[in-house]
């Protein structure tokens, strides 16, 4: 693959500009996506596609934030807990983006190990990834309930814009849904990971193929998206 | 770093850029909720917020997902698509503002 490129390069000065790479890779390859597996290629493409609908979320908040003529519910004390006494602003919110960041740091580590085939390390950190991953859940079940419990619904509240309800459950309960499907998905590979699956070349219950300590990487990719997502919610929802 | 095909990602990186990228991602997430808890308004609140958040996306998508060791095909496959959002945002903020227009001047006093 690498000599078909280097071939269809001028063989003059220097190392190929940036253009010329790109081109090379789309036009003289038979495979445009070479170094990532077709599995690979795939996880990215399904998450470009989640990348719209919640894009599509984000916008249908900001339209709907932007056109009401109704003050929007301050997020700032909406989300407050108190805390020995104190009022402090959105600290759930600020714990459980704390949480989810080091699952992604665990999540990172458990992929680097899995290419080190340090077998037991992946497991456990994917493990963790997940334990971290279900508290995020559970807090957010929390803080769902305690907003139910003081009267917002998707069509009313009682601090302003209706509207504030019905994308904030919508955005959160997307996400939360997505970061429950990622557990799952972590559990299941954890266990493969841990009896060996990969290294015995194991077929799946599934597909019945042979996976790899790629599939950790693949999980991966979900899950530090399921964050990257989430480092938006924070910034426009609950942060403007 | 970059050869001229991309090397795929099969061989380990350092577990220390990763720890280095969980720090920094920390920082970062502590500064925009210190933002809100000193009540930081107006033009330099929702910079900042945007400027953390674009930062906290960038190393995110680049290291942990890996895809600064991506071919450039993928690369652009993955990145070029969602400014698409971006005209969408453009396009929403026109309709919005309309309909918050028309609001004002035909529901006023109701």
């Amino acid at each position: 693959m690498t000599e078909t490129v280097l071939r269809s390069l001028p063989t003059s000065d220097g190392p190929p500009s940036r253009w010329r790479r790109f081109s090379g890779e789309w036009a003289a390859d038979r495979q445009a996506f070479a170094g990532a597996s077709w599995r690979k290629a795939m996880m990215w493409i399904f998450l470009l596609s989640d990348t719209f609908v919640f894009g599509c979320f984000l916008i249908g908040y900001m339209t709907v934030r932007m056109s009401t003529t109704v003050p929007w519910p301050n997020p700032s004390k909406v989300f407050a807990l108190e805390v020995g006494g104190t009022e402090l602003p959105l600290i759930l919110i600020a714990i459980m983006t704390f949480v989810l960041i080091s699952s992604s740091g665990t999540m990172a580590m458990a992929v680097a190990l899995g290419y080190r085939r340090n077998r037991r390390a992946t497991a456990l950190l994917m493990l963790v990834t997940a334990l971290l991953g279900a508290t995020f859940v559970g807090m957010q079940a929390f803080e769902w309930t305690k907003l139910i419990h003081e009267g917002v619904r998707p069509w009313s509240n009682p601090w302003g814009a209706h509207q504030f309800g019905s994308t904030f459950f919508m955005i959160t309960g997307f996400h939360g849904t997505h970061v429950t499907i990622g557990v799952i998905v972590l559990v299941t590979i954890a266990r493969k990971v841990w009896r060996g699956d990969f290294d015995i070349g194991r077929r799946g219950f599934f597909t019945s193929q042979r996976g790899g300590y790629e599939n950790v990487e693949i999980a991966g990719l979900y899950w530090h998206f399921v964050d990257l997502v989430w480092v938006f919610i924070f910034a426009l929802f609950y942060l403007w | 770093m970059h050869p001229v095909a991309g090397h795929g990602t099969d061989h380990g990186h350092s577990i220390r850029l990763y720890l280095l990228v969980w720090g920094w991602l920390f920082v970062l997430s502590a500064c925009s909720y210190l933002i809100d808890y000193f009540h930081v308004q107006g033009i330099l609140r929702w910079s900042l917020i945007l400027l953390f958040m674009f930062v906290k996306a960038g190393l995110i998508v680049a290291v942990f997902m890996h895809l600064a060791w991506e071919r450039l095909a993928l690369i652009y496959a993955i990145l070029v698509p969602p400014t698409a959002i971006l005209i969408f945002v453009a396009i929403m903020t026109a309709e919005a503002s309309y309909t918050l227009f028309t609001r004002l001047s035909l529901l006023a006093g109701h």
